[in-house]
């Protein structure tokens, strides 16, 4: 471990790229047998069989899909404003992979005497014998995720046909408009642990073999925050941008090939980050039983919590029909923003007396 | 490695800074304000400020550039390709050398202040950055804060009142 640059030890940077290349890979993947677990999930939920035809029981789907939209014909509406028609799906697609770089996935592990704590952006100092993150964890996700607004304004926006546009005006609306309650829903955790850092918010919820996770001290909070996600996503049953009853598509009715296929890989992924998102918040992140003795158990116990939740969305998704857009901006700023208010009230109360 | 990633940032900053008076379509000019911001905030994260790195992306690229986009997009402003516009060029050149003028004054004949404070870069990894603002936020700067809350509650029933036919 003799060889410094620009001095950081060696292993810093392979550990760096490492940490980057797995946790890319795995998202990706997860966000491919996503769009297939919806489909088997919602299948069986309707006493149908799902995809069966490409491979055993269907499982080669997503990459036919993927092959199959690498290959259809690239369409730029004539009328459309290029720039922000080409650069839209980037804008949509990027904020949701980037997130990624804040959340723990595991424990701290040692390979060959250099300690690497399992989560992107963190560094263990040996000098000072403990982990360091980015200490605004939380307010950098909220940040990235109101970024991803953009590619769907501009994708609504640059198609230059009414159904996207239609669709774009929604899609701000709404993502601001619930932005803002899962942001106040959050509050009450931040009360609780003191800190914006996610691995110190994970470590807060390590005892008491899962007693002590948010999700048991702040119930309606992760309830709201987890349903206010939803809705900032545009998942179903909030899934009014594209609502393909009215809108056709929504805001990538013009879009095809690859560029659609970005935008479906971005919704799924920011799917993913919700749950993950939720998994550290309220959930207890990594930790489990044994993780003490076994550091790679935390990953396990992170990916088990996390696809538990994007069931949880499936489920969702099979079983609540849309919402109405007025029901839903009613939902958001009437019901949702002040019953975050008053939680963070009666958590500031509660805690000034305990 | 501070150094080159400062003239990476700010190669793009000033890039997309130029971008948003040259650009004829008004979406491209605001995608590039958002860019430059987005820097903007890079530079906090160098300073040790990462709560006012997050502050910056979250209020300005989040929230009042979607208003903007929202606007234009509302208003439906298309170009016309053809039409050259000129700002009165002679004139915006006086102004121009006069703000260069000044700023050089300044920059030059001003010194770094002697006094810092208690606030050092080691004192605020210690603490954290987000623990300090709140702190002198809601105990030195108590009263400017409720004046702003109370500026802002009045923007907000003004909002209510002129969106509301009825009330």
């Amino acid at each position: 471990m003799g060889i410094e640059i620009l001095g950081l030890p060696m292993m810093y940077y392979i550990a760096m790229v490492a940490k980057v290349l797995v946790a890319f890979v795995f998202v990706l993947l997860t966000v491919a047998y996503a769009t297939y677990a919806e489909r088997k999930i919602i299948g069986h939920m309707q006493v149908r069989l799902g995809p069966m035809r490409t491979g055993w029981h269907g499982l080669l789907q997503p990459i036919a899909d993927g092959v199959k939209l690498f290959f259809k014909e690239e369409i730029i509406p004539s009328q459309a404003s290029t720039f922000a028609f080409l650069v839209a799906p980037l804008i949509a697609l990027i904020p949701a992979f980037i997130t990624f770089a804040v959340i723990p996935f595991g424990g701290v592990i040692e390979v060959a005497g250099y300690k690497i704590p399992l989560q992107i952006a963190a560094y263990y100092d040996t000098a000072a014998g403990q982990v360091y993150d980015i200490n605004v964890g939380v307010l950098y996700i909220l940040a990235m995720s109101s970024l991803g607004v953009y590619g769907i304004v501009l994708a609504g926006w640059a198609s230059n046909s009414k159904y996207s546009l239609m669709g774009g005006l929604r899609a701000s609306a709404q993502m601001i408009s619930y932005e803002l309650a899962a942001g106040l829903a959050i509050i009450s955790v931040f009360m609780l642990s003191g800190t914006l850092s996610l691995n110190k918010i994970v470590a807060l919820q390590s005892g008491f073999g899962g007693f002590e996770w948010y999700l048991f001290k702040q119930p309606l909070a992760a309830f709201m925050f987890f349903i206010c996600s939803l809705a900032e996503i545009n998942r179903t049953p909030f899934d009014l941008p594209e609502a393909e009853t009215e809108l056709v598509s929504g805001f990538c009715t013009e879009y095809s090939s690859m560029k659609y296929a970005m935008f479906f890989m971005a919704e799924y992924a920011n799917m993913v980050t919700v749950c993950a998102l939720t998994t550290t918040l309220f959930l207890g992140g990594w930790n489990g039983p044994l993780t003490a003795a076994f550091p790679l158990l935390g990953p396990v116990y992170f990916i088990a919590k996390v696809y538990f939740l994007m069931f949880v969305c499936m489920w969702i998704r099979a079983t609540l029909p849309r919402y109405r857009y007025d029901q839903l901006m009613h939902l958001g700023w009437k019901v949702f923003i002040p019953v975050a208010l008053v939680n963070i009230v009666v958590t500031g109360i509660i805690g000034y007396f305990v | 490695m501070e150094t080159l990633f400062f003239l990476i940032i700010t190669f793009v900053a000033i890039i997309s800074a130029i971008l948003v008076v040259t650009c004829k379509n008004p979406i491209n000019s605001a995608l590039s304000l958002i860019m430059t911001f987005f820097c903007l905030a890079t530079y906090y994260v160098m300073l040790d400020a990462p709560f006012m790195a997050a502050v910056q992306v979250m209020v300005y690229a989040g929230a009042i550039m979607v208003l903007m986009v929202f606007t234009i997009m509302l208003l439906n402003i298309r170009v016309d390709a053809s039409k050259k516009h000129s700002h009165k060029v002679v004139f915006s050149l006086i102004i121009g050398f006069f703000t260069f003028v000044n700023l050089a004054y300044v920059l030059f004949k001003s010194r770094v202040a002697v006094a810092t404070g208690p606030y050092s870069a080691d004192m605020i990894k210690q603490v954290g950055h987000t623990e300090l603002i709140g702190k002198e936020m809601f105990t030195n700067f108590l009263l400017p804060f409720e004046i702003t809350s109370i500026l802002l509650l009045v923007a907000i029933v003004g909002a209510v009142i002129l969106a509301k036919k009825k009330i």
